[in-house]
């Protein structure tokens, strides 16, 4: 699957990446969300995933944005709370990015460009706010600079997954400016924004399945 | 008056609070559709974005032409605007604003016969009357700065000021009579004292703004628009209290009658 481009297998398998990546780290994500939110956020990912992959059985899409949008509006109607929305909108604003067979490292950076704006648009969330946009928003501009350097899809997905660690770790010490840890003030200090860490890890398992 | 034709979906993160606000705004509102989607699908708290959705499109197969979804707060507001995105449909639209104040002010305009835009403006209305509070609605015109209402006017050919006639308090509704262009003809003017002993609350003053906004008619009540529900909850009057039901437009003498027949009885309350 190695290669320039990736096309709908490429988006297949990270779908079931991520529902595996997901029901493996639930825990961990729903402690990092007890510590500053309402402590659901990885049942809510893992229940919106589990629903995700309960559709995929005779799915046969045409487009990698087919995908995407099937993960969008599934998550919008299963996860509940903001990360519902928030995750469905950034997947419902990839797949309009992403309307072809296949997507180059210019696609990879268009889909995830178009994600974070989703995310902007609905949450209102700026870098800096503790929240997902802090992981999305250096991913986009790792996955960029990959295209404009002449790079792989694959290529410019690992840039990302490693620009949205580093991202999602830079949440570690910020008080947080938006949802219901921003009631807490600078007793979020310390704590790890969960939106921030699952987006990580979703982009690490885009880069995976893309590598293997 | 026209049959409703623009539906209401209440979005909250309870099924108890969405579901007591349409029965609030079904009293105002008897004829309009109106649709809860409060809480989770098993009853949760949480917004579920499947109730929202069947309640649109609900609203939309059984007739309406238009539908304008309001929203508590937080992730309720951020799932009513997915559900938006998705259906993309520009029948539908959001209004931002307080839950409970709004979804009044748009189910009485949508009862008015109020088209979608209509009852998305009487809905925005309800941003300013939280924010300002009621000195602003009876402090009558004042200035420029809160021309929130429908009626607002073109300065007559003779220039009028429209800053020039504050001061003018409760005479001040008939202020278009004096400056002869202002509105379209003579002031048809009425005193009267509410009898009920609750005075003008909610349910009067729907049934007040409902009924101004039937005639052909500019209709004010102590200076401020009688088709504004919000604007008469605003007056805080209560039973006993002075009004002045003033009316111009073809069928001022109409409105203010049967503004008066209202008032005089009480609203049918003791």
């Amino acid at each position: 699957m190695t290669g320039g481009s990736l096309g709908t297998q490429w988006a297949l398998a990270w779908v079931r990446a991520s529902a595996a990546v997901v029901a493996d780290q639930r825990e961990a994500l729903s402690d990092l969300d007890r510590a500053i939110g309402d402590g659901d956020h990885g049942e809510n990912l893992n229940r919106g995933f589990a629903a995700v992959l309960a559709k995929l059985d005779g799915f046969e899409p045409a487009t990698v944005g087919e995908v995407l949008k099937l993960v969008a509006t599934t998550l919008m109607s299963t996860v509940g709370g903001a990360a519902g929305p928030l995750y469905g909108t950034a997947f419902l604003r990839g797949a309009k990015a992403a309307d072809a067979a296949e997507i180059d490292a210019a696609g990879v950076a268009a889909v995830l460009a178009a994600g974070v704006e989703g995310v902007v648009a609905r949450g209102k969330a700026e870098v800096g706010d503790k929240t997902m946009v802090d992981a999305w928003t250096p991913a986009v501009a790792a996955a960029q600079q990959v295209a404009t350097d002449g790079g792989s899809a694959a290529e410019a997905l690992r840039a990302a997954a490693e620009a949205a660690a580093t991202g999602a770790a830079s949440t570690d010490p910020l008080v947080a400016h938006k949802g219901r840890a921003s009631y807490l003030g600078e007793r979020a200090i310390g704590h790890r924004d969960p939106g921030a860490q699952s987006s990580a890890l979703l982009l690490l398992a885009a880069a995976d399945v893309a590598a293997a | 008056m026209s049959a409703p034709t623009t539906a209401l979906v209440l979005v909250s993160h309870s099924r108890g609070l969405a579901a007591g606000l349409v029965d609030v705004a079904a009293q105002m509102a008897p004829d309009v559709t109106l649709h809860a989607a409060g809480g989770t699908d098993d009853g949760g708290i949480g917004t579920s974005y499947d109730l929202i959705e069947q309640g649109i499109t609900s609203a939309l197969e059984t007739g309406a032409q238009g539908v304008l979804v309001l929203t508590d707060l937080g992730s309720a507001t951020l799932t009513a605007e997915s559900v938006l995105e998705l259906l993309d449909d520009e029948r539908v639209h959001l209004v931002n604003a307080p839950f409970v104040e709004a979804t009044v002010a748009a189910s009485v305009a949508a009862q008015g016969g109020g088209d979608l835009l209509a009852v998305v403006a009487a809905a925005g209305t309800a941003i300013d009357s939280f924010v300002n509070g009621r000195d602003r609605s009876v402090s009558g015109d004042t200035g420029t700065d809160h021309s929130d209402g429908p009626e607002t006017e073109v300065p007559g050919p003779n220039g009028s000021d429209s800053g020039g006639s504050a001061g003018s308090e409760e005479s001040g509704s008939d202020g278009p009579d004096s400056d002869g262009s202002v509105s379209d003809g003579p002031v048809v003017a009425r005193r009267l004292t509410l009898t009920n002993s609750l005075g003008l609350h909610a349910r009067p003053a729907a049934t007040l703004a409902r009924l101004a906004a039937g005639f052909d008619a500019s209709v004010t009540v102590n200076g401020v628009d009688a088709a504004s529900v919000l604007a008469l909850m605003a007056l805080g009057l209560a039973g006993g209290a002075e009004v002045e039901v003033s009316a111009t437009g073809a069928q001022a003498n109409e409105a203010v009658d049967a503004l008066a027949i209202e008032i005089e009885s009480g609203f049918g309350e003791t």
